[in-house]
């Protein structure tokens, strides 16, 4: 693997992700030279402004700024900003009787049962302005644009203090000319570029999607765009004067001299790039198919990749009534996380969540003044966590004291003792962990035995054997360094360009000639953004799909198309057998229709070694020399005397039948008895359910 | 005889999850494979586990839509029982039946069930069963909402359990009858299959459950389960004071003579059970305004979930629950009463007497009442410029109730639903209309300390050739509750505006086939929710934000809330709110 050259040969690149409480760092240097290699750098996140544990980390690797060729950047500023409602004052001006758009969403409540619930939309009511304009479905003007009304509109926003403006106007993706109009009218008047028209980053029907697409988008600008400012400058501060890349929520890089434009796109940023940097390490394993496991403190961040490309979406909703209709990588997020809180209920049975401790008081082990048993204290009571080397602890709490409130809390209800009861949370959070993942990946159709469970995060690898048991996944991949993996997802992603085109034809009366042009169209448009960016990829991949249903159906299924020349019998045919992998069913009396074209245009960078994660030079001779100890770990109902290694010390070709415990700093492996681990040549660990001796 | 002395509480935890998994897995298969809207966008479905013996709710997908709840353990029941004295002919494997008879154990004819044994050793361990809304099952109008059908033949075809599915082999020709009898019939099939994939999906995922777990622990686990959901509902139950609570709602019409009808609610609450008696309730009425048995009941208990939605979906959970059959009332609809209201309006209406009452007993939990009406509007035309007949369906939604720590939420979805609305450009794309507006309406919350959430208001215009608008909403003649002082809501108001002249449906909230032309509009302003105690105890600095949001006038700021504003409308007038809240 050593010989390959590319852009990234010869060169410093970092990548850096800031996350919630921690701000990771990876800088891979391949130049000639003694010293040279990986460096990793974890510093805390420096909430009110995320440059400084930015730069931080940077002089944290020791390696002077002007020697880094590349920064690749993570950002969580826009993420916050939406979920924190901490956004730009920012006004809307619509289409007359549809202000209230954004407000009053699809008709729905947050739960299924419960009648209430609360709800905040991006732009309060006062700020947001109708002029009179409309547009009929098929694009044709029914009203003028009146464009008095838009500046009167625009100087009332101003008036309000706005900064940043969106202009949604119905059926715009079907004509745009008003809204670009009103664009260039605004622009007269406004005092900077945070105008988002509606059309602009998704030319779709359905405006309250597009609606809040386009105010969060714009709400986020400036509040990005400060944020990079100050990025800026501080690395040229450093000595790094050079352009630098920012990672989309659709797990492509953008320059940061472009990011703002489209800023909605980087609200779910950081869960792609740990999706990149997972396909990425599985590929060079030879693994295609994989289900990423993100599990942290509060939540776990589940995704399907297959043929190493990760399912993208452009339906998520980041919370409650709050959809981003732009392509991004489809991370499912699943409420179970090391603080989730393990209690007895009515029925004197055991739950695990959805409840959380959060970071505070967080699990009874950060010594925070938190007394709900988490699946954390759970980890610690029953060996599995090292009680001498967690982080995040205030004060120490002994695993005695930890016991004695499993006992109090939920052992007394449950007739078990406080580590059996501890036991028991792990199996039910298992079990529970297990059946969203399934509902979000396998319950759409794939078989467990094609795909590997890719476990990261602090707790991932805790769970992961027990989950792939539970799911009848054949195999277990733990990366090198669990911990970092989103930073290094910044480092490995590609340049990435995605087009969406709505057609809705039925296949029978399709124009082949039409789906051939607009297919090559989207290609040429991706390729010549990419020519722009400062980075160079090593080659350009194209990827066509197409988005079809049973005529008279509502829902999509995304076929792969084979390239832009495609006849309609071998359209139909595709479809069909993607149908039946999926439902099982064949209709044949029913004809298809094909409602989207897209593209990806990806620009794919030369590879990077792997191997140097983890410190060739640490590792040694023999399974023995990695031992750090060996202590008690309960496993399926009893204390099993279990060998501790040093994840970073093991020798690659060393087999490891379980039970047994690795230890890094990141995280802790958990191998299950009965089941076998081994090192690749990268130096992940792959877990192979069922095969120990 | 069970012996569950041998299971302990995590292994009765553990099958619970995976009960859940195959329900929830049946609900994701049904809807992602389904053509109609009705069910792959709007959810309208349901999947469960029913027991061998008598029907019996064992476990229910967690996105069913809410008015199923418990419906389709009677119509399993009464497939059993019909099997048993041979009226229905025994299954045998790879048999589903098919059933919408409303009088056994239904809802209205649309929702179309289908259910199929589950097999070990050549015994019936259980049974699977799903619903799902079907977008048409023939009728007088097209969709089956008929507001003045006085017989149950007038709402569409009628099947009682057959067997449509025959040793896994869709049966023609019974297929051919639901054919002939239904619009739109070249699509059913696509909806038929994932109905019956649904199933065979459950089937495949609970063998793999057994296989694991063994079928006498999986068998005595579900018996527990049961014991312990009756005792987490009776736990919830018994700190309620014991005593008698009484909610009262109204339905506006039944579509067909010009009366509300009324709900008469009486719930006692002793030790830990709760005894629900509807008597003093409207008697069986003339139009589709009557419940069948099984769709009041399910009403009960989808209100109790959304007051406890943490009790497991179950059998067991409705133990603590007892109903009175309300024998003589609207509520309890036999043969040929028309019924096709009763899952849509209804069984929002006994949900909201549901609420009314509980609020006194618990204050805390529960909220005032919400718009609780689907707002079903239909207007079925021929576009002379696509040269076809087209049915457009608009469901709306309304503002749900104040409760003790929010205000109500703004255009929530229908008490018993959980389906979305449609997109006003989708609707423009499909059919010959022409939004006028959509907008939040304004002032239609229920003032309270904490208010109602907003209604809709929208108003569409017909572009070309024509059409006949139906409408089967309610709450037009009173507004949704509110309490511990709090005002009602707005109430719903339809207005035909035709040739320039306004047109309101006599009942107010339903008229059938109302004759439009092009350049005829619709308004329509849903309800607000209730508010939720005294709104002379709003925070004055709230009602500002309400006005300021032109949530509400300075006017009724100050009528509904007593609240001053000083002349600019920016800032509270201390004084002059003191003096008029101190009265």
């Amino acid at each position: 693997m050593n010989e390959k050259k590319g852009i990234n040969s010869g060169s410093v690149v970092v990548g850096i992700d800031v996350g919630g409480t921690f701000t990771d760092l990876i800088l891979i240097d391949s130049r000639e030279g003694p010293d040279r290699g990986v460096r990793v750098a974890k510093t805390p996140t420096t909430i009110e402004n995320q440059a400084f544990g930015v730069v931080n980390a940077i002089r944290e690797t020791e390696v002077p700024a002007s020697e880094i060729g590349l920064i690749v950047h993570g950002t969580t500023t826009t993420t916050n900003a939406v979920l924190e409602r901490q956004l730009a004052r920012t006004g809307m001006i619509t289409t007359a009787g549809f202000r209230d758009i954004i407000e009053l969403g699809r008709r729905t409540r947050p739960q299924a049962y419960g009648m209430t619930g609360t709800f905040t939309p991006v732009v309060p009511r006062n700020l947001r302005l109708e002029v009179d304009e409309r547009m009929d479905a098929a694009g044709n003007v029914l009203t003028p644009l009146d464009e008095d009304g838009v500046r009167a509109a625009v100087k009332a926003l101003l008036d309000q203090g706005c900064v940043s403006l969106v202009i949604h106007f119905l059926h715009a993706y079907a004509n745009p000319a008003h809204e670009k109009r009103a664009a260039e009218i605004a622009a007269e008047l406004w005092p900077n570029n945070y105008i988002t028209t509606g059309h602009a980053l998704l030319s779709e029907a359905r405006e309250f999607e597009r609606g809040v697409t386009a105010a969060v988008n714009a709400s986020v600008q400036p509040i990005l765009e400060r944020y990079i400012a100050r990025l800026s400058n501080e690395l040229q501060g450093l000595g790094y004067a050079r352009d630098f890349l920012v990672m989309n929520g659709n797990g492509g890089m953008i320059s940061a001299a472009h990011v703002a434009r489209e800023a909605a796109k980087t609200v779910m940023s950081g869960p792609a790039s740990g999706v990149m940097a997972a396909a990425f390490t599985a590929r060079r394993a030879g693994v295609d198919n994989l289900i990423t496991y993100d599990m942290g403190g509060t939540s776990t961040d589940v995704a399907l990749v297959r043929g190493a490309r990760p399912a993208v979406s452009n339906e998520i909703e980041v919370e409650y009534a709050m959809p981003i209709h732009v392509p991004m990588v489809d991370v499912h997020t699943v409420g179970a996380g090391g603080g989730s809180i393990a209690r007895v209920n009515d029925a004197g049975l055991l739950e695990v969540g959805p409840q959380s401790a959060g970071a505070k008081p967080g699990p009874i082990c950060y010594g925070r003044g938190g007394m709900e048993p988490t699946i954390s204290d759970a980890n610690l009571l029953l060996g599995r966590l090292n009680s001498k080397k967690l982080l995040s602890v205030d004060n120490p709490v002994s695993v005695s004291d930890v016991e004695a409130i499993f006992a109090k809390r939920l052992g007394s209800r449950l007739g078990l003792s406080g580590v059996e009861a501890a036991g028991a949370v792990l199996q039910i959070a298992n079990i529970k962990m297990a059946g969203a993942i399934r509902m979000v990946s396998l319950g759409k159709g794939h078989d467990p035995r094609d795909f590997a469970l890719f476990a990261f995060g602090g707790a991932g690898p805790l769970h992961a054997a027990a989950l792939a048991r539970e799911l009848g996944i054949p195999r277990v991949m733990v990366p090198a360094r669990p911990g970092i993996t989103n930073a290094l997802g910044c480092v490995v992603a590609d340049l990435r360009h995605d087009f969406v085109r709505t057609v809705n034809r039925p296949v029978a009366s399709l124009d082949v000639a039409l789906v051939k042009s607009v297919l090559e169209e989207q290609r040429v448009e991706g390729e010549a953004l990419i020519t722009e960016e400062t980075v160079q990829p090593e080659r350009i991949e194209c990827v066509h799909t197409a988005d079809m249903q049973f005529v008279g159906q509502t829902h999509l299924i995304n076929v792969p198309l084979p390239g832009p020349e495609v006849d309609r019998d071998a359209l139909q045919a595709l479809f069909e057998e993607a149908y039946f992998k999926r439902f099982k069913v064949r209709l044949p009396e029913i004809r298809a229709n094909l409602v989207n074209l897209n593209t990806s245009v990806i620009g794919v960078r030369a590879d990077i070694d792997l191997a140097s994660l983890i410190d060739p030079a640490g590792r040694v001779a023999t399974l023995a020399e990695a031992l750090n100890e060996r202590r008690q770990v309960w496993f399926a109902g009893d204390w099993h005397d279990t060998p501790v290694y040093a994840r970073e010390k093991l020798p690659l070709d060393a087999v490891i039948d379980g039970p047994a415990i690795l230890e890094q700093l990141d995280t802790t492996t958990v191998i299950e008895p009965g089941d076998q681990a081994a090192s690749d040549a990268d130096g992940n660990i792959i877990i192979t359910v069922g095969a120990g001796r | 005889m069970t012996d569950t002395s041998s299971l302990d509480a995590i292994t009765l935890s553990v099958i619970q999850a995976a009960l859940q998994q195959v329900c929830d897995e049946m609900d994701l298969t049904f809807s992602r494979a389904a053509f109609s809207p009705v069910i792959a966008e709007a959810n309208d479905r349901s999947d469960g586990i029913y027991a061998a013996e008598d029907g019996a709710l064992i476990a229910q997908g967690s996105a069913g839509l809410p008015v199923f709840v418990g419906v389709m353990q009677y119509s399993t029941r009464t497939l059993i029982e019909r099997i048993a004295s041979g009226e229905t002919a025994a299954p045998e494997p790879g048999d589903i039946y098919i059933v919408n008879d409303p009088y056994l154990g239904g809802t209205h004819l649309m929702d179309v069930r289908f259910a199929m044994p589950v097999w070990r050793d050549g015994k019936i361990f259980c049974w699977l069963s799903n619903t799902g809304h079907w977008p048409d099952i023939g009728g007088a109008v097209p969709g089956g909402f008929s507001a003045s059908a006085t017989a149950v033949e007038q709402e569409g075809l009628r099947l009682p359990p057959v067997k449509l599915f025959k040793k896994g082999e869709l049966d023609p020709e019974i297929y051919a009858i639901i054919c002939s009898n239904i619009r739109v019939a070249d699509q059913r099939i696509g909806d038929i299959r994932a109905q019956g994939a649904a199933l065979e999906v459950g089937a495949d995922r609970l063998a793999q459950v057994l296989d694991r777990y063994g079928d006498e622990t999986v068998r005595h686990a579900i018996a527990e389960l049961r014991t312990r959901a009756a005792t987490q509902m009776r736990t919830l139950i018994a700190p309620i004071p014991d005593g008698v609570y009484r909610g009262e709602a109204f339905v506006d019409s039944d579509g067909v003579v010009d009366e509300p009808l009324t709900i008469a609610l009486a719930i006692e609450k002793k030790g830990d059970t709760l005894t629900f008696d509807f008597e003093g309730s409207s008697p069986p009425c003339m139009g589709p305004m009557n419940s069948v048995l099984a769709t009041t009941l399910s009403s009960v208990y989808l209100a109790m979930r959304h007051i406890f939605p943490e009790v497991p979906l179950s059998a067991g959970a409705f133990e603590p629950l007892i109903i009175k059959r309300p024998e003589g009332t609207f509520l309890d609809a036999r043969y040929p009463r028309p019924v096709s209201g009763c899952a849509a309006e209804v069984s929002q209406r006994i949900a909201e007497a549901v609420f009314a009452a509980m609020v006194k007993a618990l204050p805390e939990k529960v909220t005032a009442a919400p718009a609780g009406s689907s707002g079903n509007f239909a207007l079925g035309g021929h576009d002379p410029a696509r040269g076809r007949d087209f049915v457009m369906y608009q469901i709306s939604g309304g503002g749900y109730g104040g409760n003790a720590d929010h205000d109500g939420l703004t255009n929530g979805c229908s008490t018993i639903g959980i389906s979305k609305s449609p997109p006003v450009e989708v609707m423009e794309q499909a059919f010959p209309v022409l939004y006028r507006r959509y907008a939040l309406r304004e002032g239609s919350g229920g003032a309270g300390e904490h208010r109602g959430g907003f209604g809709l208001s929208y108003e569409v215009e017909l572009l070309r050739g024509d059409a006949r608008a139906s409408f089967v909403m309610d709450h037009g003649r009173t507004g949704p509750q509110g309490v511990l002082g709090g005002r009602d809501g707005r109430v719903n108001e339809v207005t035909v505006w035709r040739d320039g002249k306004a047109h309101v449906p006599p009942h107010l909230s339903k008229e059938q086939d109302i004759p439009l032309k092009a350049g005829d509009r619709v308004c329509v302003g849903t309800p607000g929710g209730g508010g939720y105690g005294d709104p002379l105890k709003r925070a004055p600095e709230k009602v500002l934000r309400d006005v300021a949001l032109g949530y509400y006038t300075a006017d009724e700021a100050e009528a509904l809330f007593g609240v001053v504003l000083s002349a600019d409308g920016q800032a509270v007038d201390e004084a002059a709110t003191q003096a008029k809240r101190g009265g």
